[in-house]
């Protein structure tokens, strides 16, 4: 099933007209933005140096600390007036990263949702439970509004109390869900100790942290559910970038909206197709935040093949990353975000170490931290509320539980040259 | 009143929970002929705090201090209980009706019979509170 088939399923030479005429406007948009004047003037690029879609390539890349830099609204490529909504992501270090939005680009974004949602398959009969954030995270609202787009009974029943989730599942007759892959773990888990059943379920959408074909196999044999994977980053709208077909071999990726490059992250060169790199995208479409060559971190490749579905040329699935990004309970976590928070609490020492765990199929990160020797008063009280103090900050930056360890100083590894402060102990989703 | 012939240096140790590290504090201690007079553990969340009287406070923290132990001094106050049932009773009981307030507490009973060791929070106050009711406080001096 298509929502737009005359986009989805364009023509090669079509689809490159389409998007160079798009690239150009991207390229204009650009220069309301006073980073893009900068570094398009520091190349030497002018409206005229593009006159094919590889001359895209004279354009330095754009990187998520550039974002940070212009915090909040320094990527606007439009007056705040037409922005009319927010979201954020986790910066690289204190700052979020913020995203806007007008008018037009809500509903470019819901058109994409729409697009992946029903070439699965899904139509406006479904009953739909949105498990996920519905806060600062794209996740939450932009399948909402994809979904209310197709006409689909919505649910927005956010996180949290997997009882009541189940419940609704079994009461409001709900066809659909979407949820981090490990949430829906979690959940199959939970309904098989209630004993109840989810005969209703037909569709999984998993998104926002990478998972494997047999972490599929197990959400479909328990839930029920045929499992597609979706992909998507705040910078380039949210969810909806890229979306698995009825073939689940790669997703999707919309060559219309989306101008697709994949990079060896060491030199920027272009890789070949079937070889795997780092995912550079200009989004095509995009009025509020226009972005030239942003670097995803993202590691995939573009699939040689074509699919049965007539759709464009597919990216495989995430593999991983080419940064330190972390990817907890669906939640992006730089480790220099925690050493940002730790700098400012002068109690505990800099050194630190972060442990993730899959506890109940859920990700559970723990900080070891060193307490500060001049600031030890003997009181276990004052120790008990500097840990509270620790897990709130962190709470607050990341967004995210995590366990703290106080530890005695000196104690924690030192590294000479690169650290390796993180040891992720999960076995692969 | 000289209320600070009563206080008495006890030595806090912070440690993580894990096996050995109260061997590390004991054997340092006893290598430096340093005797523990009383002892506590403290735990909460993974961590914990050694609590010790001792004979020689100062070089205790020097050395634990020098091999990179956390140590601290915490000012407590010692008094003498009857090393007897109902002991205990007679001082808390004169703590309780006093108003003061105990943060945390042990006991040791020696030759010279029973003694509680206490922190609070108004530790002036305390003393004279303590010393109205007519228990007995002991001088820093008998312990160090």
């Amino acid at each position: 099933m298509f929502w737009d088939k005359k986009t989805e399923t364009l023509k090669p030479t079509e689809l490159k007209e389409l998007q160079l005429k798009r690239l150009k406007k991207t390229l204009n948009q650009a220069q309301n933005v006073g980073f893009y004047q900068n570094l398009l003037a520091g190349a030497g690029i002018k409206q005229a140096s593009i006159k094919t879609l590889d001359d895209i390539q004279k354009i330095p890349f754009t990187k998520k600390q550039d974002l940070r830099n212009g915090y909040p609204f320094g990527f606007f490529a439009v007056p705040m007036k037409e922005i009319v909504r927010i979201h954020t992501t986790s910066g690289t270090t204190g700052k979020p990263t913020v995203v806007g939005y007008t008018r037009n680009d809500l509903d470019t974004w819901s058109g994409l949702i729409a697009r992946n949602m029903t070439m699965v398959g899904i139509t406006k009969d479904d009953v739909f439970q949105n498990m996920v954030n519905y806060g600062m995270f794209t996740g939450g609202l932009g399948f909402h509004y994809g979904a209310e787009k197709i006409g689909m009974t919505v649910i927005p029943s956010a996180t949290g109390n997997t009882k009541r989730q189940i419940e609704m599942i079994q009461d409001f007759g709900v066809t659909t869900i979407h949820c981090t892959p490990s949430y829906a773990m979690h959940l199959s888990e939970v309904a098989e100790e209630m004993g109840a059943g989810l005969d209703t379920l037909k569709t999984g959408l998993f998104g926002a942290e990478p998972w494997s074909e047999s972490t599929r196999k197990t959400l479909e044999e328990k839930l029920g559910v045929t499992a597609y994977d979706s992909y998507g980053l705040s910078e380039l709208f949210g969810p909806g970038v890229a979306f698995e077909c009825p073939e689940r071999d790669g997703l999707h990726i919309w060559h219309d909206s989306y101008l697709v490059e994949i990079i060896d992250p060491r030199t920027g060169e272009p890789v070949a197709d079937g070889e795997r790199g780092e995912l550079v995208v200009t989004p095509l479409v995009k009025e509020a935040m226009p972005l030239l060559r942003y670097r995803t971190g993202d590691v995939t490749m573009l699939m040689e093949d074509g699919c049965l579905c007539r759709r464009g040329k597919k990216i495989a699935r995430i593999t991983g990353r080419s940064d330190d990004m972390l990817v907890i309970r669906g939640i992006n976590v730089f480790p220099s975000q925690i050493e940002h928070v730790l700098l400012g609490i002068p109690e505990v020492g800099n050194q630190f170490m972060v442990f993730i765990d899959r506890i109940n199929h859920l990700d559970e990160m723990t900080v070891d931290v060193e307490i500060n020797r001049e600031h030890f008063s003997g009181e276990l009280s004052d120790l008990a509320r500097l840990q509270k103090k620790v897990v709130k900050q962190l709470r607050d930056a990341l967004e995210l539980r995590t366990t703290v360890k106080l530890v005695e100083p000196g104690s924690l590894p030192r590294f000479e040259g690169k650290a390796k402060r993180v040891i992720d102990r999960r076995e692969g989703l | 009143m000289d209320a600070k012939k009563y206080l008495i240096k006890q030595i806090s140790i912070f440690s993580e929970n894990r096996p050995g590290r109260l061997a590390a504090i004991a054997h340092t201690l006893g290598e430096e002929k340093v005797n523990i007079l009383a002892f506590s553990i403290a735990e909460a969340n993974g961590f914990g705090v050694v609590r010790a009287l001792v004979d020689h406070p100062q070089k205790a923290h020097d050395t634990l201090q020098a091999l990179g132990f956390n140590i601290a001094f915490t000012d407590v106050i010692a008094v003498k209980m009857k090393d007897q049932p109902g002991g205990l009773y007679e001082v808390a009981k004169i703590l309780g009706d006093s108003g003061i307030n105990i943060e945390y507490s042990y006991a040791y009973s020696g030759k010279d019979g029973a003694v509680l060791i206490l922190r609070v929070d108004q530790v002036e106050d305390a003393i004279k509170k303590i010393q109205q009711s007519g228990a007995t406080l002991i001088e820093r001096s008998v312990f160090h």
